[in-house]
């Protein structure tokens, strides 16, 4: 019993120590909102398929309050933007820029569905086109027929 | 030609084993820097060990030095900190301290217990020269020249083996011809 006490305060210790300060927000929901919108174009370092908007992780968090101070200092999106860029490359950007080191990214997909398709309509031209097969032997066609009749017993 | 197409999928296949295995050999936690190249940000910070003192990438410049990312809660600087501290008694290079959004006394508490590579730790609370130097994994080290150009990033801890490749090599091109 007692151990199962302790065990409980250390629960609730450890709970209080992890908990965090909330985080800061700016003050104005205008320039918040468009934070906001900055953030869910700009990936987190840290867990690569997050947006920053999404991310919880340190980094993230210390990269939105930039871009509010950045936004409170009349910068616009598109110099936050460069400035994000030009720290971490073109990886910090959620969409991708239209760039000849990005191309294969963006027409890739599309090259590898037009392969498969120009495979598909070959084939099937190819088929059409290929000779009727031969026709049943006589004896085939015999069976076939007592099969369709459901004269000949199963073997 | 009926042979020919049983072997379509065997060829498929092949490819398919080519791009995972040059997938198993990338990293993707290693994204490039646009920092190469570039000069160091630059800086001025509060040092590590004495407050009252500042230490600036411009203090640097005409000198090849290396300036290493650490924090003692980051586990991957613990793995690499011995290879750090032979490096720094052979010499070769000075190594200067970023401690990345740490404690003040845990940071020297962490250079007490596991030695002290670095000439001067500049002493960064707020992890902002962090993002000024692009910085998303500590460890992170960076190799700059005598301009104060940034020539080579490591993401991640620093190996006998990348200093004996990459960072020495480079640092002995970067004395000898500027």
């Amino acid at each position: 019993m007692r151990k199962l006490l302790a065990l409980l305060l250390v629960l609730i210790l450890a709970g209080s120590v992890l908990a965090r300060e909330a985080p800061t927000v700016a003050a104005d929901p205008v320039q918040e909102k468009r934070a906001m919108a900055l953030a869910e174009e700009l990936r987190c370092l840290v867990c690569q398929n997050q947006t920053i908007a999404d991310s919880h992780a340190e980094l993230a968090v210390d990269l939105k309050n930039q871009i509010r101070e950045k936004l409170k200092a009349g910068m616009s999106e598109a110099q936050i933007i460069d400035y994000m860029v030009a720290r971490y490359g073109d990886f910090v950007l959620y969409r991708p820029p239209v760039k000849v080191t990005t191309l294969p990214l963006w027409i890739g997909p599309f090259a590898l569905l037009f392969a498969a398709l120009a495979g598909l309509f070959y084939y099937i031209l190819r088929r059409r086109r290929s000779p009727p097969t031969q026709p049943l032997s006589k004896a085939d066609e015999a069976r076939v027929r007592s099969l369709l009749d459901g004269q000949e017993e199963r073997r | 030609m009926l042979r020919a197409r049983f072997l379509i999928p065997l060829a498929v296949f092949a490819v398919l084993v080519v791009f995972l295995g040059v997938g198993l050999t990338l990293n993707p936690r290693e994204v490039p820097s646009p920092l190469i190249d570039k000069p160091a940000p630059a800086f001025q910070l509060p040092q590590l060990h004495a407050p009252d003192k500042t230490f600036a990438q411009k203090d640097m410049l005409g000198k090849v030095w290396m300036l290493n990312v650490w924090a003692s809660w980051c586990v991957a600087c613990r793995e690499e900190h011995p290879n750090l501290v032979e490096l720094a008694r052979s010499g070769a290079v000075p190594i200067y301290g970023l401690n990345y959004k740490d404690e003040r006394a845990d940071g020297i508490a962490w250079l007490a217990r596991f030695g002290n590579p670095y000439q001067v730790s500049a002493y960064d609370r707020d992890g902002r020269i962090g993002i000024d130097y692009g910085v998303y994994g500590v460890p992170e080290t960076y190799v700059i020249d005598k301009a104060g150009v940034i020539r080579y990033k490591r993401i991640g801890a620093v190996t006998p083996e990348i200093l004996r490749d990459k960072i020495l090599p480079l640092v002995k091109e970067l004395n000898g011809n500027a």
